[in-house]
C-alpha cells in the first residue's frame, strides 16, 4: 500500500518537473493544459471506480449474507441489492462524465485537433 | 471519434436534408439523431399500443397478455411506494419507463442511435420529474408544502432550508447524469472496442451488459420518481 503512494506522488512530481520544462508561449500552455487534463481524466475514472468497488463489494456481501440466513427472502433482497448497486454505480459515473468532459469538452481541445490536424 | 452511421441521417440526406454536426439553429436541433430517433421511439410505441388495444378480449392473450401483465405489475410496484393517492401519477412513470427502456435498448442495434445517449434528452426527462415533485406537494398541501423545507424544529430552518433545496436541485443533476452516463459510457466502450477488436466479436459482451443496464437504468428512474412523488404527496414529518 504504502509502495503504491509513493511511486504515485513520484509520478506526478515527475510528470511536473517535465512540463515545467518547456517554456509558457500559447501553443505549449495549451498543450500543458490538455496534459494535466489527460492526467486527471484518468485519475478521476481510477479513483471512482475504487471506491465504486469497495461499496458494491460491501453491497453484496449484505446481501449474500441475507439470502443465506433467509433463502425465501431471496427475491425481495435481490431486487434491493440491485437498487442499491445502481445508486452506489451512478457515483462512478458522474466521475466517467467529468472524465469525458475533460477529454472531450475541453476547451482547448479543438485547438489541439488543429495542431494535430484532424479538423 | 468517427461520426456514426446512422439510418435516420442517410434517409435525410436521400431527402436533402443536411445533418450539422454541430447544430446552431432550431431547424439545426430537429434533425439531430437524438430527436429524430426519440420521434422513432414515439411513434413506435403508439403503434404497438394500437395494434394491441384495438381488439380487446376477456381472457387476454398474446400482446394483450404481455402488456396486461407489465402494466399491472409497474402499478402494483408503483402504489406500493406512493399510495392509493398517487395513483393518477402512474401514466407518467408507465410512459417514462417505457421510453426509457426502448430508447436504452435502441442504441445496440446498429445503424441506430439512442435519444437518451445525449443529455439534453435525459435532462429533459429528470426536468419534468422535478417539477412535477412540486406541482403534486402544491396540490396536496397548498402554500403549507413549504413544511416540507423546513426541519422537524423551528430553530434549525436556516440550516435544513438551504440543504434542502441544494438537494432537490441535485436531484435534476443526479436524475438526468445517472442516465446519461450509462447510456453514453455503454455506447462509447462498444464504438471503441469495435475499433479496437471488431473482428472478433469483442463487443458483444459488452452488448449483453448493455441490455442488463439499459433495463436497470430504466427501472432506477421510474423508481426514484416514484419515491420523489411520495416524498411530496406525504405530510412533512
Amino acid at each position: 500500500m504504502k509502495k503504491v503512494g509513493l511511486f504515485t506522488v513520484l509520478l506526478v512530481i515527475g510528470l511536473t518537473c517535465v512540463a515545467f520544462a518547456a517554456d509558457g508561449d500559447a501553443k505549449s500552455s495549451a498543450v500543458q493544459f490538455y496534459l494535466y487534463s489527460a492526467i486527471a481524466a484518468g485519475l478521476a475514472i481510477g479513483i471512482a471506480a475504487q471506491g465504486c468497488g469497495i461499496g458494491q463489494g460491501m453491497a453484496v456481501r449484505g446481501a449474500c449474507e441475507g439470502i443465506a440466513r433467509n433463502p425465501e427472502a431471496s427475491g425481495k433482497v435481490t431486487v434491493t441489492m440491485l437498487i442499491g448497486l445502481a445508486m452506489i454505480e451512478s457515483l462512478s459515473i458522474y466521475a466517467l462524465v467529468i472524465a469525458l468532459i475533460l477529454i472531450y469538452a475541453n476547451p482547448i481541445s479543438s485547438a489541439i485537433n488543429t495542431f494535430v490536424g484532424l479538423k | 471519434m468517427e461520426h456514426p452511421i446512422l439510418f435516420i441521417n442517410l434517409l435525410l440526406e436521400k431527402l436533402g436534408v443536411h445533418v450539422p454536426a454541430d447544430p446552431h439553429s432550431v431547424g439545426d436541433f430537429l434533425v439531430q439523431p437524438h430527436v429524430t430517433y426519440a420521434w422513432l421511439i414515439i411513434v413506435l410505441l403508439v403503434i404497438v399500443s394500437a395494434v394491441v388495444g384495438r381488439s380487446i378480449k376477456m381472457v387476454p392473450e398474446g400482446g394483450q397478455n404481455f402488456f396486461e401483465m407489465v402494466i399491472t405489475g409497474i402499478e402494483d410496484f408503483m402504489i406500493g411506494i406512493t399510495g392509493e393517492e398517487g395513483r393518477f401519477m402512474f401514466p407518467l412513470i408507465a410512459s417514462f419507463g417505457f421510453f426509457i427502456l426502448c430508447s436504452n435498448y435502441l442504441g445496440v442495434i446498429p445503424g441506430f442511435a439512442s435519444p437518451t445517449a445525449n443529455l439534453n434528452t435525459t435532462l429533459a426527462c429528470a426536468l419534468i420529474v422535478v417539477v412535477m415533485t412540486h406541482v403534486l406537494g402544491i396540490k396536496f398541501h397548498g402554500i403549507k408544502y413549504v413544511k416540507h423545507f423546513m426541519g422537524p424544529v423551528w430553530w434549525l430552518v436556516p440550516l435544513i432550508l438551504p440543504i434542502e433545496i441544494v438537494s432537490h436541485l441535485s436531484r435534476i443533476l443526479s436524475l438526468s447524469i445517472r442516465l446519461f452516463g450509462n447510456v453514453f459510457g455503454e455506447e462509447l466502450v462498444l464504438g471503441i472496442l469495435f475499433l479496437l477488436a471488431g473482428l472478433y466479436l469483442a463487443p458483444v459482451p459488452m452488448m449483453f451488459l448493455g441490455l442488463f443496464t439499459g433495463f436497470i437504468q430504466a427501472f432506477i428512474f421510474c423508481l426514484l420518481s416514484m419515491m420523489y412523488f411520495a416524498g411530496a404527496i406525504e405530510h412533512a414529518h
